[in-house]
């Protein structure tokens, strides 16, 4: 059972990620960027729609990835808090990417390593999915450091929306590197990620980038942490209420 | 069994691309294999980005072209190793894309992690200049970004090296 929470939590991040930015279409500074944004949304909630097919198949008790996207309640959700923030302005929306995929890329890379040679089907089938996504994020991460810059040294005005953006945004990147149980389960099934080396590299991204783009990492800032374990903000049932509106008001519809 | 293998390919052979319709599914080398056993055909596919929203169209149209063959059982398998990338474009495939005034993948020798790297020389579609720029590396679909020739002036869509 705990593949089944492993992957969920995989796919819950991305889906979570990919509703936030998907509320930009027409709605983004200028067109191009627009496009951006949803291409990414389309990138990451293809990559969740994979994983929970995979979970399904792991849970074998005959539910689709419809079942665990539209489904579960907000507690057994297990994205991490940044990633259901709201979009605020385009400094937030860029600032929130980038932690993200600065976390995930390095995340992947291991776990695609860890998962070599492994003789079992949905571990395999898992790899195969990361393969895939691996290629993408690199997109994302160099898309949004790319902005993290301009904005940084772009005018006063956006280097303070920068500024109030990393501020806000940066207490919520703790509970990615703190491990629970499903994380310390996976290490103990041989192909878990560990997430110190993880933060490394994560902070070597950041480092990289603050360094270029005038701004600097919030000191001695407050961690917080709940979402891995279900506990989130108040922001993620109002996303769930809104995605999962039609499969609660019209139980077992179908497109 | 060789024989209906290959008359199977020709068949796929003819079916596009919904978003690119100049492209059929064996140039952008989506199809991976095609299976027999008995009556029953198994198609392999492997989408090109993990959100395509062209591999559900793909697998119908897969399916209602086999029947209109006579071919009953179709079912179309997704895989995701080995992962798409641009190097399974056939040739034909990459004539048919500039023609349609889509600029065909570029090797990317860009370094992924680093920033504001130096894109690749893409030449235009339409001129052949490579004094051509990126506008945004996303464009009208996930495989493509955008791009302005600055000879001619023509912006222009490029697919994307994925590799």
């Amino acid at each position: 059972m705990n593949l089944y929470h492993y992957i969920v939590r995989l796919a819950d991040n991305s889906h979570i990620l990919g509703h936030r930015l998907a509320e930009w279409c027409g709605h983004g500074p200028f067109l191009e960027q627009d496009m951006a944004m949803t291409n990414i949304a389309l990138d990451l909630i293809g990559q969740a729609r994979s994983l929970y097919n995979l979970a399904a198949e792991v849970q074998n008790e005959g539910k689709t990835e419809d079942d665990i996207a539209f489904l579960r309640y907000e507690y057994e959700y297990q994205n991490f808090l940044l990633v259901e923030q709201p979009n605020g302005d385009f400094a937030n929306t860029i600032v929130r990417q980038y932690f993200f995929s600065a976390y995930q890329l390095p995340y992947y890379k291991t776990l695609y390593e860890n998962l070599q040679n492994k003789n079992d089907h949905h571990l395999t089938e898992l790899r195969g999915i990361l393969e895939k996504a691996i290629k993408e994020i690199n997109y994302h991460l160099r898309w949004s450091g790319e902005w993290m810059i301009r904005l940084g040294n772009g005018t006063e005005e956006s280097h303070q929306r920068m500024v109030n953006a990393v501020q806000n945004l940066y207490k919520y990147t703790g509970e990615l590197f703190i491990a629970d149980e499903t994380d310390d389960t996976s290490l103990q099934s041989g192909f878990g990620v560990l997430l110190p080396e993880v933060k490394k590299d994560f902070d070597k991204s950041l480092f990289y980038i603050m360094e270029r783009s005038g701004l600097t990492i919030p000191e001695n800032e407050t961690m917080q942490t709940g979402g891995k374990q279900g506990v989130h903000s108040e922001y993620l049932g109002y996303i769930l209420a809104e995605m999962q509106y039609m499969q609660r008001a019209y139980p077992n519809s179908k497109w | 069994m060789q024989e209906k293998i290959s008359q199977i390919w020709s068949i796929l052979e003819n079916i596009t691309d919904p978003e690119i319709p100049v492209l059929t599914i064996v140039d952008m080398g989506i199809v991976r294999d095609v299976k027999i056993h008995n009556d029953d055909v198994e198609i392999i596919i492997t989408p090109t980005y993990s959100g395509c929203p062209a591999m559900s169209v793909i697998a119908t149209s897969i399916k209602m072209e086999l029947h209109s063959f006579g071919w009953k059982n179709v079912s179309v398998t997704q895989i995701y190793s080995p992962a798409w990338t641009t190097d399974w474009m056939t040739e034909s495939g990459r004539k048919k894309l500039k023609d349609y005034g889509i600029a065909p993948p570029v090797i990317e020798k860009r370094i992924q992690h680093l920033m504001f790297e130096k894109p690749p020389e893409v030449p235009c579609p339409r001129c052949d200049s490579v004094n051509t720029e990126l506008i945004s590396e996303f464009g009208s679909t996930p495989c493509k970004a955008l791009m302005r020739c600055k000879d001619c002036l023509e912006p222009f869509d490029y697919f994307k090296c994925h590799r």
